[in-house]
């Protein structure tokens, strides 16, 4: 071998494990930058539509700071990788979004989280509805999150084909025609009788909306107990779940199986394939709307359908559905900024410049009784008032108890039953059956 | 570092007085000689042992846990409870009849199809070389872009295949809430991917036949049928076989496609197509508080791989003698 070769051969595996020793330092030396360093950009995190899109341009401006809005179309994929990035403790952006659903398992671990009470400005938490402000902290007064939006509810339908139907297609008739639940039933069959369509999207949607118009425990009691306390472990059986005695359930999958019996749901499952398709090719004429599901009906009903739906009253009163927070992971580099833009996000003003892009309903006071708010109207939605009807519906809302896996057991357990009673794979009490059958190992934490 | 040998120091010892020493460049090279092959392979059990290893050990780790993905303090040793639950668990088992089953019928059409497709190309064909490279096109799309895609033709309402179907008075099939639908769509993924690339191994098998055993079949008068069946055949089974065992490994992973189709991971509302893989990440990702409970999954998983690598391995062992 020539001494050239042979040099180029040592070379080599110098290089070679030179490279390979670089490559595991850099992994392990990653530097947090000093305290109060300027970040080059922030991440925000969101799912669905939050409405953030002009805020965070304007924000960037005003603060000279680059903002990456990270949306995720559906919850469950969102919180799945929220979860990765904080069991890997890399990834997470500086400000994310928490539903209602989610944000009790998120908080069983703090230290996941910045306490942004030490950043609040002075009196924020009085801003806020204060129920709404309580549940995004902790019981020893850490707060985890600031308020973003919460759901309130009200009924979306199509008014044009409610009026094909010859059916009232006004919103105060058509909020007069149905005040409750079983009306609500009457009209759908009336709907099914004109047109042969099925008129709601599904058993879910009416459930959800079901849900919190009762007061009560859901699927845990107040201490987050899954079963009835007073029953030992061994003892346990499905009927001694909190969730099978509760009224509010109960009443939710009556309703949900009285509409089912009735034949009037599309059997379009919410959020799948078939349902998104279902807004433009009117499978179905209406579909329970809190605030925020205003720009999701928009987004999947797409321009051509402008002005066709339009919001009415919810049977059965006033109820909520979803609503979050914005919290800052302890993982962000930058808790100081990222404080401070969750705090911008969250401001009065801001709230009312996200309802009007995207629907999310305020949860700040001042917000709430802004001008701005309470006169606008939704041209997407025929001009609807909607921050009359969602303004004044917000007042009613009784802030319900969720257990840290709610969203788990809402999803997996109790909607999915409903999905397979209106697809035809269970009946009614089969389907009661399973539901109660997947509570434990959706709700255990 | 070795880099050092190379910039040490000279001997103090003047040359004329000194015994004969190697010289430098002698050591490097018997350390270069000894070391090198070792440094070559180096990087294949780094990587191995950082990505695959590491992992496998961790997760044998976890599933001896109960473990809290997001919540550090909430863990504790339980031993083997996760496996013995495992047991008893009927969404796990359920999880493995659905994983076999879409494993059988995705896989025996599929290998059919694959032997037709290279039996077609083994012959004299116009644009052979096109037709070649073309089955194999499917392979190479991304498996989310597939299941994206066949999930929109396979929807229930305004989905393409149900229509085609409408045309010859067929009711709109619910494909996703059904367990035969469901199972039938998500084939029909997998065979689209797969099965050009197995055609090609096939192919590749078949042209190193011998040309006159044909010939001399043709001669003493074999249909096609009869050549195909009395020499092709029995010439690729060792690579048949060897296409049986990475289709059973693919099989028992099937995840992707599942996935999309369903949209999360329950795999439909009675975990009609729900496959082991899919629990792994429902119990071990999804379900933040139990992890260890996802990681005795995935060790089970692993299990099923090797014990399904062994018996085939048997049957190879049986058809080379």
């Amino acid at each position: 071998m020539s001494v050239t070769k042979r040099r180029l051969r040592q070379a080599a595996a110098v290089a070679l494990v030179a490279i390979t020793a670089l490559g595991a330092a850099a992994a392990c030396g990653e530097a947090k930058p000093e305290a109060g360093a300027k970040p080059d950009k922030l991440i925000v995190d969101t799912f669905g539509e939050f409405g953030y899109e002009d805020l965070v341009k304007q924000y960037e401006t005003a603060n000279n700071v680059k903002i990456e809005l990270r949306k995720t179309g559906d919850l469950g994929d969102y919180r799945n990788k929220l979860v990765r990035y904080l069991a890997t403790g890399k990834g997470a952006g500086d400000v994310v979004a928490l539903e209602e659903g989610i944000i009790n398992e998120f908080k069983l671990n703090q230290a996941n989280w910045v306490d942004l009470a030490q950043y609040a400005p002075a009196g924020k938490s009085g801003e806020y509805l204060s129920w709404k402000w309580d549940l995004g902290t902790t019981g020893d007064g850490k707060v985890i999150g600031y308020p973003t939006d919460v759901g309130s509810l009200a009924a979306c339908y199509r008014r044009d084909l409610f009026q094909a139907a010859g059916m009232p297609f006004e919103r105060d008739a058509v909020s007069a025609s149905w005040p409750t639940w079983d009306k609500f039933i009457e009209v759908g069959l009336q709907y099914k009788g004109k047109t042969g369509k099925a008129m709601v999207d599904s058993l879910a949607s009416v459930s959800n909306a079901v849900l919190f118009q009762q007061p009560g425990d859901l699927f845990y009691d107040k201490d987050d107990n899954l079963y009835n306390p007073a029953v030992k472990p061994a003892d346990r059986k499905p009927t001694d779940l909190i969730a099978a005695n509760s009224p509010a359930v109960k009443a939710a999958w009556d309703t949900a199986v009285k509409i089912h019996n009735a034949g009037i749901e599309a059997k379009t499952a919410t959020w799948s394939a078939e349902w998104s398709a279902g807004f433009k090719q009117g499978t179905f004429a209406v579909t329970m709307c809190p605030s925020w599901m205003l720009g999701i009906v928009k987004g999947n009903s797409g321009d051509a359908n402008a002005g066709k739906w339009d919001v009415a009253a919810v049977p059965g009163g006033s109820g909520n559905w979803g609503g979050s927070w914005l919290a800052v992971p302890t993982q962000s580099k930058y808790p100081t900024e990222a404080a401070k833009l969750a705090d911008f996000l969250t401001n009065a003003t801001s709230q009312v410049a996200a309802f009007k892009k995207s629907g999310p309903l305020p949860t700040n006071k001042t917000a709430l009784a802004s001008p701005d708010f309470t006169g606008y109207t939704n041209a997407y939605f025929n001009n609807a008032p909607t921050g009359k009807v969602f303004g004044e519906s917000v007042k009613n809302i009784q802030p319900v108890h969720l257990g840290p896996r709610h969203g788990s057991v809402k999803e997996k357990a109790f909607e999915s039953a409903l999905n397979a009673l209106m697809a035809g794979q269970l009946t009614a009490d089969q389907a009661w059956a399973k539901f109660l059958n997947d509570v434990p190992s959706q709700g255990a934490f | 570092m070795s880099l050092s040998a190379t910039t040490a120091p000279p001997p103090a010892v003047s040359p004329e007085q000194a015994p004969r020493k190697p010289r430098p460049t002698h050591r490097l090279a018997r350390f270069d000689l000894r070391a090198s092959p070792y440094l070559y392979i180096a990087p294949f059990f780094v990587i191995f042992g950082i990505f695959g290893l590491y992992p496998i050990i961790r997760t044998v780790w976890m599933s001896l846990h109960n473990w809290n993905l997001i919540a550090p303090d909430r863990r504790s040793f339980v031993g083997l409870q996760n496996y013995v639950d495992l047991l008893s668990d009927d969404y796990f088992w359920n999880a493995v009849r659905n994983t076999v089953g879409i494993f059988l019928l995705a896989t025996i059409p599929q290998l059919l199809l694959a032997l037709f497709l290279a039996n077609t190309l083994n012959r004299g064909l116009r644009w052979r070389t096109f037709f070649r490279m073309a089955i194999l096109v499917p392979n190479v799309t991304s498996v989310a872009a597939v299941g994206i895609v066949f999930g929109t033709l396979f929807q229930r309402d305004f989905g393409v295949i149900n229509w085609v179907l409408s045309l010859v008075g067929v009711d709109a099939i619910d494909w996703r809430n059904t367990t035969w639908g469901s199972w039938t769509a998500i084939s029909v993924m997998v065979d689209w991917r797969w099965t050009g690339y197995n055609a090609l191994i096939f192919l590749a098998a078949m042209q190193a036949i011998p040309r006159d055993l044909y010939e001399s079949a043709a001669l003493d008068g074999a249909s096609r049928w009869r050549q195909l069946w009395s020499i092709t055949l029995p010439m690729i089974r060792p690579t048949f076989i060897f296409v049986v065992i990475i289709s059973t490994i693919g099989g028992l992973q099937l995840f992707t496609e599942p996935l999309i189709f369903s949209g999360d991971s329950l795999g439909g509302n009675l975990r009609q197509f729900q496959t082991v893989a899919m629990y792994m990440f429902e119990k071990g990702i999804e379900t933040t508080t139990t992890a260890g409970y996802g990681a005795a999954v995935a060790g089970m998983l692993f299990l099923m791989i090797i014990v399904a690598s062994v018996l085939n391995f048997l049957l190879i062992r049986k058809s080379v003698r």
